[in-house]
């Protein structure tokens, strides 16, 4: 269907060429000779087009040539469509061959190929972690989490904002503060950050949330492990609160989550997924049914928040309770808050890290 | 383990208490510690070449103890308490001919002599960040921190320091400008000295010269300078700061020079070739990175799984390197090298030679007869 249509607007356009033509001879007036002359070369174009496009799927061009190269800017463009409706009929007769040729082996057919995605033609990064590595454990055993892993401290989230927030990010923080277990929300008051931190140390924090805002829309996150680091600085996007989601759940309950992390592969990412998994109590409260997820894709962090069900032995349903949102690693700094004299562990450096767009660092 | 200490050209401290060796012609990294008996409080704080034939290294732990590391042997030899692990982590570790010279945070210096118990012990000041040796006086030593100016100390007269900084004049709203000195090297053929503070300036001393401040004050970045090397080339300095900015300053002028890319991370570690124009550096980011000094690309990159600490170079050239231990056979590998670089060049001209031939035949060809040419086509 697509390639019939295709057609017909190249029809359309080759009329439109003649009545311009026209129009010009009219201008032109008396000058007879030279009307008949271009009405013939008209003529001749009109010859000519109608055969090419019939002769196209055989011989359209000479190998080295090129679209680009036609001067005229209607006639390139026609050439230009033919050449696209002829690379779509052959992708198309193709296909259909190959789906013949898969209906006729049956099932002796070869497997389909896998698509090409950014995702699996990711350039190999030599820190990924390997399960059986002593020393990666060991590091990971005695880093700044361990306390949390071995069930030495229970979380305790501080939640506040940048200074004077406006109603979204306040909604969003409170929003926050129902997803995750044991977490207390506060008005920032114009304290500076590292006068906070060792405030919240002293009554038995462990992190501390500061929900940046610009324009009143939430647009960063810090997220500090305290009492000794590491933090996190994250840019948010995408936020979307509960009121403005379709099909959300009720309420949710105040039932201790279950946690998913997906695809925290490299170093860094393990980091990161211990340092999001941290936030949460250890052991979920299946009663509650609910699951928070961070979900790593192209380095984007996806946060979903949903109830499950099961229906039968087989079926699931889930509904989203929300917030969602989208975060993105912007530094990774070893202790707790200090952005002037702190040591960076990772800083995303656009040009020099983003040269390839199949490079992940999470 | 023997072998694969003596391809070692590039040694480094992990945070997490692992002496590790790379071998760059080989493109290996070997881990020299047992993994059953790991813990944090071996963390290696400061490495150091034990004897000046480089077959010895020297590892600082943060629990106090020096480790002595045989790379013939492929184990440690040796460990001795120099330190109270209360007194803070090693800033610094030296040794001359007959001592061992250890640095804490604390600022308590102290000169262990080989073969007697007594120790000679300098308090330099608390808050030292780092001590450095001069590499041509082997008996002096520069200590800084900070709040504590880079003091300059002759070890046989350790009383008082031979030379002290002043701090710089007050800035513009007149207010004391603070103190804090990260890393220190001096230039060598020359009683200057260079720093670097986590206020981010780079600072040159004249202890010569009457004047107690700083000759050239450099600013880089607008973080704290970490690290610093000296380039074999004098008159440029490397510095690092914690957000992995890595740079090379001209040290006449006190301009940038370039910026060498590619790390992630806070530097910990830097060092330079003594002879080539290349600079290790590693750091949190986890990887040991060389780079060269000429054109600043970035020629090695190595992931060695725990944040690194510190880098030692063996002097020998890095590619080759590694097999040559002792002085004596040092000299006849330089020689080799140079041999077959002769061979290389040779060997280039001859392939220059026939392809000019290869090009130029046939046109002679073409004036001459054309059987011949045809002969020649055929002896291709």
């Amino acid at each position: 269907m697509d390639s019939t249509a295709t057609a017909e607007e190249n029809m359309d356009y080759g009329e439109e060429s003649e009545e311009k033509t026209f129009k010009k001879k009219k201008d032109k007036g008396k000058k007879a000779a030279k009307v008949k002359k271009s009405q013939e070369q008209t003529m001749k174009k009109e010859e000519t087009e109608p055969s090419s496009v019939d002769a196209a799927p055989s011989t359209a061009f000479p190998p080295t040539f090129s679209v680009s190269e036609i001067k005229n800017k209607q006639r390139r463009h026609l050439m230009f469509m033919k050449l696209k409706q002829e690379k779509r009929k052959l992708r198309l007769e193709i296909r259909k061959k190959r789906k013949k040729e898969r209906e006729a082996l049956g099932d002796k057919a070869p497997p389909k190929e896998v698509p090409k995605t950014i995702e699996n033609q990711r350039i190999y990064d030599e820190t990924t972690v390997i399960p059986e590595d002593e020393e990666v454990a060991f590091d990971e055993g005695t880093d700044e989490f361990s306390a949390y892993f071995n069930r030495l401290t229970n979380p305790k989230v501080l939640i506040t904002t940048s200074d004077r927030p406006k109603t979204r990010t306040i909604q969003f923080c409170d929003q926050l503060a129902t997803v995750i277990p044991d977490a207390h929300v506060y008005y920032r008051r114009g304290l500076a950050l590292k006068r906070i931190v060792p405030q919240c140390v002293s009554r038995g924090f462990t992190y501390l949330m500061v929900i940046n805002e610009d324009r009143k829309v939430p647009n960063g996150m810090v997220l500090c492990h305290l009492p000794d680091g590491p933090t996190a600085h994250f840019k948010i996007s995408n936020v979307r609160l509960r009121k403005e989601m379709k099909r959300r759940g009720k309420e949710p309950t105040e039932h201790s989550p279950e946690v998913i992390l997906n695809n925290f592969t490299t170093r860094l990412g393990h980091s990161i997924g211990r340092l999001f998994a941290a936030l949460f109590p250890h052991d979920p409260q299946f009663v509650g049914r609910q699951v928070a997820t961070f979900h790593n894709q192209r380095d984007f962090i996806f946060f979903r928040f949903h109830r499950y069900i099961f229906k039968n032995e087989k079926k699931v349903g889930i509904q989203e309770l929300g917030p969602r949102f989208t975060l993105k690693l912007r530094s990774l700094q070893k202790g707790t808050f200090d952005s002037k004299f702190g040591e960076y562990e990772w800083v995303h450096k656009r040009h020099e890290m983003d040269t390839s767009r199949r490079k992940f660092h999470l | 383990m023997v072998s694969k200490s003596q391809d070692c050209s590039i040694w480094l401290g992990s945070e997490t208490g692992i002496l590790k060796g790379v071998s760059l012609t080989k493109k290996q990294a070997f881990n020299f510690c047992e993994m059953s008996s790991l813990s944090r409080d071996q963390e290696v704080c400061v490495l150091t070449w034990g004897d000046p034939q480089e077959s010895e290294v020297l590892v600082g732990c943060a629990n106090g103890t020096v480790k002595t590391f045989s790379t013939e042997k492929g184990i440690f030899t040796e460990s001795r308490e120099c330190a109270d692990h209360l007194q803070g982590k090693f800033t610094g570790l030296a040794v001359t001919d007959s001592a061992l010279i250890t640095c804490v945070e604390s600022g308590l210096l102290k000169v262990w002599k080989e073969g007697s118990t007594d120790t000679v012990e300098i308090n330099a000041g608390s808050g030292v960040c780092r001590m450095r040796q001069n590499k041509s006086q082997r008996s002096r030593v520069a200590t800084g921190g900070k709040e504590n100016p880079l003091k300059v100390w002759d070890l046989d007269r350790p009383d008082k320091p031979i030379f002290t900084a002043k701090n710089v004049k007050n800035d513009w709203l007149d207010l004391r400008v603070p103190i804090w000195v990260k890393d220190m090297a001096f230039i060598p053929d020359s009683d200057k000295i260079v720093t670097c503070t986590g206020h981010h300036q780079v600072r040159l001393y004249d202890p010569c010269t009457p004047q107690r401040r700083p000759v050239l004050e450099v600013e880089f970045g607008e973080y704290p300078l970490t690290a610093l090397a000296l380039a074999a080339s004098q008159d440029s300095v490397v510095v690092g700061n914690t957000q992995g900015q890595l740079a090379v300053l001209d040290l006449r002028k006190g301009l940038v020079r370039g910026c060498l890319k590619g790390l992630a991370g806070g530097v910990r570690g830097l060092e330079c070739h003594p002879t080539l124009p290349l600079v290790a550096s590693c750091g949190l980011d986890r990887f040991l990175r060389v780079h060269s000094l000429d054109d600043r690309k970035l020629q090695h990159k190595v992931y060695l799984k725990s944040r690194l600490n510190c880098v030692l170079l063996s002097s020998s050239s890095l590619e080759y390197g590694g097999e040559d231990l002792s002085g004596d056979v040092e000299e006849v590998k330089q020689e080799r090298d140079s041999e077959e670089d002769e061979v290389w060049d040779a060997m280039e001209t001859v392939t220059e030679k026939t392809k000019r031939h290869a090009n130029e035949e046939p046109e002679v060809g073409n004036t001459e007869a054309e059987a011949k040419k045809k002969r020649k086509v055929a002896k291709k």
